[in-house]
């Protein structure tokens, strides 16, 4: 179905997320939206999705103008999405969450679960995905939940698909396999947008591509062009795509790891029996495939997985056991791998989640008060430092475009005095001008003799930053191996093969 | 007359049976039967925002018209339409003319307006100016006595809403009042002391009272994870029981040589004295009030601790991640919030009903606490003038009634009618053709019981 959008502009209070945005979508064709984050990208998909109103402007679907009053309307014209922040149910199952909308039913209007669950199956099987259709949704980490919500915009069958940045937290095997996927529903006549700020995936599928800044569209880019090309239109100035750095001079181990085990709330060992050691100015990668573990495995440095055996120790201090209080007192930074859920606190203001793990210190507290004025201050000069675009500082975290929560959370972790820095999937979501910033703060922060361990499931990342990379499968660290492991060998060993690392 | 009619509003004070222990035993508790369902929806009052310099007008327009105060305002105002039908089909005279409408329905028409006229300006006459009393200093007295009923009101309202915004909902107003009534009121009558101390010991009595029952409910959901609405119910009864058994037996809280369930009346030294005169019954408690609101103001928007309550109440998985002890937050939330409702026991018996307390002592405060505090939105100035509307529909209901023979039901529909549309923003704008708000639905309800995840 050919999709049309027309002049459409979004106003949120006095600022224009969407200014007059003309865009159109073949039948069979693949449109890559590229652009900064709260360039106004998924506010643009939420207008054809049904989920806000658009000031001005006009959806139409092959020549003829819609008009969604809700998502209900927009999914019954054809239209499925896969949504950046997840529209999921955590209290369903994954088959429950799947047939939601368009339930289909037994005599007796008894739900037709086995119908949905095998469809959860089909789908799966077809990615590669490995998703259990009866777990509860609120019990997956995010990679995982991410599949499902892909599965669920794929079993609708829909005609007009977008992906917001499906890809964040995928596997490169998964993404492989995505891709894939989108080119056979685009042979079948699908028109497909898709969102996503790794140029790499926009190289290999697009058949045109939109640039969108400040919710303007500013031009098009041939899907020919080189990744600092691309870069340099979405963000308006060159961007340099790998990280410099030195070789680290690691100091004295500082953190120590020494026979982990992690039981989670169904008594399963998530985390078996792991130890590492993170030197002092070293970054420690740590890949894997979603679900191996890593969650857990920061969660338990961090304190907040109740049931641990072994020990964590960080300058000869033994972490477990302690509170969270304790644990970031002791200087560690934390960047949890869900920030809506984890990080921030979505009806707070900028500056409020920015002393949020600081609640009772200087200089955000003197006796007992806050102290809005510093705390004002702290958080202007973050907003700038960190190009945190918004309104102002006191907009809702909840109403901030991905990236930019994203970029909150790190300017909390990355302000404060630390003495190790974790970090699960650290630019989730962040587009490639800010990556390079992320980057090289954290090479920054390495440099200044703190140890850090970076958890990521995008091999990019992992072997951009890392000076050796540890590999997790079912709990396991399969080996650790220097940062300068060809990719394939990594590859293998985040399929559980142990023999490769020599 | 005044100080009989405040004690218990319509319900009968003395010796309630059993089943009257239970949520509905007076008529304003039956107000909060709708406020208690409504309220497990997720949803929570707008985080309060810093000033900054940002475009301040343009906001303050903005949480004016998109948000929550207008549709406050409007959902009062349909209420008030809504309770003025009732009114009108209740009236005899209205039913009367309404046989023979079709020949003279000029006669149907006068006759709701002087029917709901009539009540709508008596409860004003009865809460707000007497103006068929010739001298200022009586036709006031109306208003002192909204500000009386409010006393309590607010004081409640402010710990129920001070829960909300911690995710907590506290039912346990009528157990904490009960307590804090028996605390202050036993220092009260038991103790010989100069005034000023006196007073300021039965009132922290009264208070830690309060908070140490409501600090239970804390602990235990901290403890052991069981749910507040569950504990506070329980509590409640506890409460009941304990007090009504202390009222029962000589050498407790019984009044000596007296057969009825009924404490001792107040020494004279720890009496709040009347703010304007013995004329009028507003006393220190009002005072005590305006203190807590602005405390409560401080405590959640400007200080470490509330800043922890917020977050907690807003995304405890974020505040447990950022180091914030939910567990313990949710204690202190709980002695707070039993505090401020057991500051309103407080004010009934060493204000309102000096005269020795029983059993019904809390008339059912602590159940249209939660109502006031939904329609303040959980902020400690929107409760202050919810309380006192709703003191308003209390002075004014009385006197509706005796003057107008309208039942003073009607009064507690109305009010139950503005919890209502409260609840269904999106039916006060459709009734008013208001825009939706922008972007991602704002919630207007207070977020409670948002669990943490278990980890
Ligand atoms: N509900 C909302 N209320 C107010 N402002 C909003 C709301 N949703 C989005 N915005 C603002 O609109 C702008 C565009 O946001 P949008 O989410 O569309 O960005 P995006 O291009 O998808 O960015 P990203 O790559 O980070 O996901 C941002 O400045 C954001 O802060
Ligand atoms: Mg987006």
């Amino acid at each position: 179905m050919k999709l049309e959008l027309r002049g459409i502009t979004k106003r949120f209070g006095s600022l224009v997320a969407n200014d007059h945005i003309d865009l159109v979508v073949e039948p069979g064709e693949i449109h890559c939206l590229l652009g900064e984050n709260g360039a106004g990208k998924s506010t643009l998909m939420n207008v054809l999705y049904g989920l806000y109103q658009a000031e001005e402007g006009d959806i139409l679907l092959d020549d003829s103008v819609q008009h969604f009053e809700g998502p209900g309307d927009a999914m019954r014209a054809g239209i499925g999405m896969v949504h950046q922040h997840f529209m999921l149910i955590p209290v369903f199952t994954v088959a429950e969450n799947v047939m939601l909308g368009h339930e289909e039913t037994k005599a007796g209007g008894r739900l037709n679960l086995d119908a949905a669950r095998a469809r959860v199956r089909e789908i799966s099987a077809r990615f590669g995905f490995d998703v259990d259709p009866d777990a509860l949704v609120g019990d997956l980490p995010v990679g995982i939940q991410q599949r499902v919500e892909i599965i669920k915009a794929l079993s609708r069958d829909a005609s007009v698909l977008v992906f917001d940045e499906p890809t964040a937290v995928l596997t490169p095997q998964e993404t492989d396999e995505l891709m894939t996927i989108m080119r056979q529903l685009k042979s079948e006549g699908t028109s497909i947008v898709f969102i996503t700020h790794k140029l790499r995936e926009v190289r290999e599928v697009a058949d045109r591509i939109t640039v969108v800044r400040l919710g303007k569209i500013v031009g098009e880019a041939s899907p020919t062009a080189s990744n600092s090309e691309l870069a340099a239109l979405m963000v308006g100035r060159n961007v340099e795509l790998t990280v410099h750095k030195e070789p680290a001079r690691p100091g004295a181990a500082s953190l120590v790891v020494e026979h982990l085990d992690v039981i989670d709330a169904n008594g399963i060992k998530v985390v078996n029996d792991v130890s590492f050691e993170v030197h002092e100015g070293e970054i420690l990668a740590i890949a894997g495939v979603q679900g191996n573990g890593q969650t857990e495995l920061t969660e338990a440095i961090l304190g907040i997985q109740p049931r641990t055996n072994g020990s964590i120790s960080l300058n000869g201090t033994r972490l477990n056991g302690q509170s969270v209080k304790k644990v970031l007192n002791a200087g560690v930074g934390f960047v949890p791998e869900d920030r809506t859920h984890d990080g921030l606190v979505g009806e707070f203001t900028i500056a409020e989640n920015l002393m949020l793990d600081r609640s009772d210190q200087q200089p955000f507290v003197k006796g007992g008060t806050l102290q809005l004025k510093a705390l004002n201050d702290f958080a202007e000069e973050k907003k700038r430092e960190f190009d945190i675009r918004a309104e102002s500082i006191t907009t809702h975290a909840g109403r901030l475009s991905g990236g930019n929560q994203q970029k909150v959370v790190l300017a909390r972790e990355l302000s404060r005095e630390l003495k190790l820095f974790v970090a699960s999937q650290p630019t989730r979501g962040i587009d490639v001008g800010s990556i390079e910033f992320v980057h090289k703060r954290m090479v920054e922060t390495r440099d200044a003799g703190v140890p850090v361990i970076v958890v990521s499931t995008e091999l990019d990342e992992v072997v951009a930053l890392a000076d050796r990379i540890a590999v997790m499968y079912r709990g396991s660290i399969v080996g650790i191996v220097p940062g300068d492991t060809p990719r394939d060998v990594l590859g293998l060993m985040m399929a559980g093969e142990t023999g490769v690392a020599a | 007359m005044s100080d009989n009619n405040q004690q218990n509003t319509p319900a009968p004070g003395a010796a309630p049976e059993p089943a009257a222990a239970s949520a509905s035993a007076s008529a304003p508790a039956s107000a909060s039967a709708p406020a208690s369902s409504p309220a497990p929806q997720p949803a929570a009052a707008p985080a309060p925002k810093p000033d900054t310099e940002a475009p301040r007008s343009n906001k303050i327009l903005n949480e004016i018209l998109g948000g929550s105060f207008l549709i406050s305002i409007l959902a009062v105002l349909l209420a008030l339409i809504a309770g003025a039908i009732l009114i009108a089909a209740t009236n005899e005279d209205v039913q009367t003319a309404s046989g023979y409408f079709f020949s003279r329905p000029g006669d149907t028409l006068g006759a709701i307006w002087q029917a709901v006229s009539g009540a709508y300006s008596a409860l004003f006459q009865g809460s707000v100016y007497n103006f068929r009393r010739d001298s200022f200093a009586d036709g006031i007295k109306p208003l002192t006595e909204t500000l009386t009923f409010a006393t309590p009101l607010i004081a409640a309202g402010l710990g129920v809403g001070l829960a909300f915004r911690v995710g907590l909902f506290n039912i346990g107003g009528r157990g904490q009042m009960l307590i804090a009534a028996a605390c202050a009121g036993w220092v009260g009558f038991s103790f010989q002391l100069p005034a000023p101390l006196h007073i300021t010991l039965a009132v922290l009595a009264g208070i830690a009272g309060g908070a140490i029952w409501g600090g239970l409910v804390g602990f235990l959901k901290a403890r052991t994870g069981a749910h507040e609405v569950i504990l506070t119910i329980m509590l409640n009864y506890v409460a009941f029981y304990l007090i009504s058994y202390m009222l029962r037996t000589p050498g407790l809280l019984q009044a000596p040589g007296s057969p009825n369930p009924k404490s001792p009346p107040m020494a004279e030294t720890a009496v709040f004295p009347a703010l304007f005169g013995s004329k009028y019954n507003l006393h220190l408690g009002f005072i005590l009030v305006i203190v807590a609101t602005a405390l409560v103001w401080y405590l959640l928007n400007r200080s470490s601790l509330g800043f922890r309550f917020r977050a907690v109440g807003e995304n405890p998985n974020a505040a447990k991640v950022a180091g914030i002890d939910v567990k313990n937050t949710y204690v202190y939330a709980m002695l707070f919030s039993g505090g401020l409702v057991g500051l309103a026991g407080v004010s009934q018996v060493l204000g309102t009903v000096t005269g020795g307390f029983s059993g019904g002592i809390d008339a059912g405060i602590g159940f249209d606490a939660i109502t006031v505090a939904l329609l303040g939105r959980s902020k400690p100035i929107g409760i202050f003038f919810a309380g006192i509307l709703f003191g308003a529909f209390k002075a004014g209901g009385f006197s509706m009634q005796a003057a107008e023979g309208v039942p003073v039901d009607i009064v507690v529909v109305v009010q139950s009618l503005i919890v209502l549309f409260i609840a269904a923003p999106p039916l006060v704008r459709a009734i008013f053709f208001l825009p939706k708000p922008g972007g991602r639905a704002r919630r207007v309800l207070p977020n409670v019981s948002k669990e943490v995840a278990a980890k």
